[in-house]
């Protein structure tokens, strides 16, 4: 540090006269920014890669317009003519030019996907109808429904208006299993469409199984591991990582070598007498499967944070235990397993996370009862309905948030460990 | 052997200094990919010097998409199926494709009188007919296979699991053929209510046998692995097991449902003339009947058919093995476009909650 000198007014100054204050937050500020200029990278690499995406989502998940956008005149009809009007002339005339400018721009097809995902069957309403266009003419209510029948439908024109709007919350409604009514109130989707809320369900109900089956199988052996000597345990340490190396559809397929009926546990319990050829067991292809497959793959993720929890605790903690009259089990549940609920915390919370997003497993092996409701996001990504894909998405999202909330609430955070 | 073909294309790409042009083709994998090395890829680039680099999609048609919005296309041409070219060319995502560019026949007659009727579309260029088909296993049936659709739904003098495609689409059809509805009715009773109602009960009686595949490289496997004793499946892929790899499989063509697959180019492709040459050249008359030589799917044109020979075992002919062969098209569906475009995705909400439902 440079000489200071007291002047008279009692401001500490460096040698050149500068009060210490300043001349030290000048040369903090520039550690400082040397300091942000490292973390920039990372920050930016997490912006463009995570915040921007998730908030692309997320606003692609109330957001389309494919209809609005392309159908200026109907979408300014709606929006000065109140809910309950009847579509008279001046909104089939509008609908007709936006129809034909449909016709000039190629946009037909897009106007009409929108429509369809609320009302099914529309979409070669508006194609077929954008073809023929041009030789729509006054007066357009007749000349359109000479054309089909279909656009005095009142659900069609109440779809119409919910698409008028870019922002919408119907793709929130879907994925809820719910649906607009053709007076614009809000119902349940008929029994045979429902399928999102069940899906969801099974989602956390398995992933929640497979957290438990995870601990139940790795704490045993993370605990192996933390007491045998290191070069024991470094041996068996890599037992461990070695599947978790291995790709996950390598993996994924061992598995369905091994357990499906034709497979190498079954042909073994038939050889051994347990099983006869007719009653071999359905293992794979169901829920069953993709138990199984998933609480292997994920089985890492609650070892390795167990470990390293276990690897420092004392042995003499135990041993002081026992010398001062504890059964062993009585050692165990108030001295040792206590010290383990951080690496347990942060285990079942990685391994629930992970569960809850899967997709490639169950679609493998998880058959027709073993989906989860990732394999519908995939579905409807694949299938360009990318706003739906995303509305579920975002409610899986939130879920995990408010779980991740409720564990915070109860365990604590800051109880956590990770390594 | 298809990482063999890439790695040689590319290398053959490295090799020709001169030929400093590429283009990239999306295809699906396979034995299918082979195909269109063999027929396509390598022919064009001995005639023009554009090297082809093949990549692999589970569904070529979902990146498209995707690059096309992120502004970002790295694909020049890409083989998708008829349904999903519609759907991605109204959406305006991929280039117009002019007619007047394909090749005529060797004949003279004029390249769209020579496709089948909807091979070509302002945006698409059929390449082969592929069908979906009731495959079994045949030492599984000592006492007499399947002969027909309806049997695949019999469970009691055909007891076994089957496999089926983890989807709405070719299921609903099929069931309602096997049900009983004429193949030119099916789509007319599947449009109401009733129709799907009755597709879904009759595919209700074997549900609990059915085990669902997702990718076409899977029902080989599961006969293979005696995982199924019968399946539905691609054509294609259990031609190439039975006369490829010698597995005891076969095919019943009763109740077929066929669809056209082909080239689109995404817009915005990085080297549009390129891909448009390509395109006009293996749509030919000759690479047509060549790709059929190697995976038996059908050649969307009419010219292309007395030209198909024998397949690369040298003894096996095709013709009885191909979609298109009038013998097989006796009791066949033409998979109807519009109808799914608009029903999609409807019936596949009502597939997945039937699906999920135990």
């Amino acid at each position: 540090m440079a000489d200071t000198t007291l002047t008279r007014t009692g401001v500490l100054s460096t040698a050149d006269g500068r009060p210490l204050k300043s001349a030290l937050a000048r040369a903090q500020s520039r550690a400082k920014w040397r300091a942000f200029l490292l973390v920039a990278p990372l920050l930016l690499f997490v912006l463009v890669t995570f915040v921007a995406p998730i908030g692309q989502m997320l606003f692609r998940s109330v957001h389309h317009d494919g209809f609005s956008r392309n159908m200026p005149h109907l979408s300014a009809w709606f929006a000065a003519n109140p809910r309950g009007t009847e579509p008279g002339e001046a909104a089939f005339a509008a609908l007709a030019d936006d129809l034909k400018a449909a016709r000039q721009n190629r946009t037909a097809g897009e106007i009409g996907t929108r429509i369809n995902y609320d009302l099914s069957g529309t979409r070669s309403l508006f194609t077929a109808t954008a073809r023929s266009a041009d030789k729509l003419a006054p007066p357009y209510r007749e000349a359109l429904l000479a054309e089909n029948r279909q656009w005095g439908d009142p659900r069609l024109w109440e779809a119409m208006r919910g698409a008028s709007g870019a922002l919408t919350p119907n793709f929130y409604l879907s994925a809820l299993d719910l649906q607009r009514s053709p007076d614009g109130g809000i119902e349940r989707a008929p029994p045979e469409n429902r399928v999102y809320l069940m899906l969801f369900e099974r989602t956390f109900l398995l992933s929640g199984i497979i957290m438990v089956m995870t601990l139940v199988l790795g704490y045993p052996v993370a605990h192996l591991l933390a007491v045998l000597p290191l070069r024991t345990s470094n041996l068996l340490m890599i037992l461990v990582l070695l599947p978790f190396w291995t790709s996950l559809l390598v993996r994924t397929t061992s598995w369905i070598v091994l357990l499906q009926s034709q497979g190498v546990v079954n042909n073994v319990l038939v050889a051994s007498g347990v099983l006869t050829e007719e009653t071999r067991l359905q293992m794979i292809y169901n829920q069953a499967g993709t138990i199984i497959a998933m609480t292997h793959i994920l089985l890492p993720f609650m070892i390795l944070p167990l470990y390293s929890v276990m690897r420092p605790i004392p042995p003499s903690y135990v041993r002081a235990a026992r010398s001062l009259g504890a059964s062993s089990w009585c050692a165990f549940r108030r001295i040792y397993f206590p010290q383990t609920i951080p690496g347990i915390a942060a285990g079942a919370l990685l391994v629930f996370i992970l569960a809850v997003g899967y997709y490639i497993t169950p679609a493998l092996v998880g058959g027709a009862s073993g989906q989860l409701i990732s394999n519908l996001i995939a579905f409807h990504m694949s299938k360009s309905n990318w706003s739906l894909a995303a509305a579920i998405a975002a409610i899986l999202l939130a879920a995990v948030l408010v779980l991740y909330w409720l564990y915070d609430r109860l365990i604590g955070i800051d109880n956590m460990k990770l390594g | 052997m298809k990482r063999l073909l890439i790695l040689s294309t590319a290398l053959a790409g490295l090799a020709l200094p001169a030929a400093a042009q590429q283009i990239t083709v999306l295809g699906w994998g396979g034995a299918y990919t082979v195909s269109q090395v063999e027929a396509y890829h390598k022919p064009f680039t001995a005639k023009t010097g554009i090297a082809v680099i093949s990549a692999d999609s589970d569904n070529p048609a979902t990146p498209i998409k995707a690059q096309v919005e992120a502004k970002n296309v790295s694909v020049d041409v890409a083989s998708v199926e008829y349904a999903d070219a519609v759907r991605l060319c109204d959406e305006g995502l991929l280039e117009l494709i002019d007619p007047a560019i394909l090749t005529p026949a060797p004949d003279g007659t004029a390249a769209l009188d020579d496709f089948l009727p909807g091979a070509v579309t302002e945006c698409f260029v059929a390449t082969d007919v592929y069908s979906t088909v009731l495959a079994y296993d045949t030492t599984k049936f000592p006492n007499g296979a399947p002969t027909k659709l309806a049997d695949f739904f019999d469970l009691e003098k055909f007891p076994g699991k089957r496999g089926m495609r983890k989807g709405a689409k070719v299921n609903l059809e099929m069931a309602l053929m096997a049900d009983g509805v004429p193949a030119a009715e099916v789509y007319s009773v599947l449009a109401t209510p009733e129709g799907v109602d009755r597709a879904f009960a009759k595919l209700g009686t074997i549900k609990s046998q059915i085990i669902w595949w997702e990718a076409g490289a899977q029902p080989p496997q599961l006969l293979a692995d005696g995982e199924v004793t019968m399946s539905i499946a691609y054509n294609g892929r259990i031609f190439n097991a039975a006369v490829g790899d010698g597995k005891p499989f076969d095919i019943v063509w009763d109740g077929q449902v066929y669809e056209l697959e082909g080239w689109v180019i995404p817009k915005g492709a990085p080297n549009l003339q390129a891909a448009l040459d390509f395109v006009a050249f293996s749509t030919g008359t000759e690479p047509l009947a060549k790709a059929a030589e190697w995976i038996s799917y059908g050649p969307p044109r009419v010219s292309s058919g007395p030209l198909v020979g024998k397949f690369k075992d040298g003894t096996t002919d095709m013709a009885p093995h191909l979609p298109t062969t009038a013998a097989n098209l006796t009791n066949a569906l033409s998979s109807d476009l519009e109808f799914w475009v608009d029903r999609d995705g409807e019936l596949n909400e009502r597939f997945n909650a039937w699906l999920a439902a135990n």
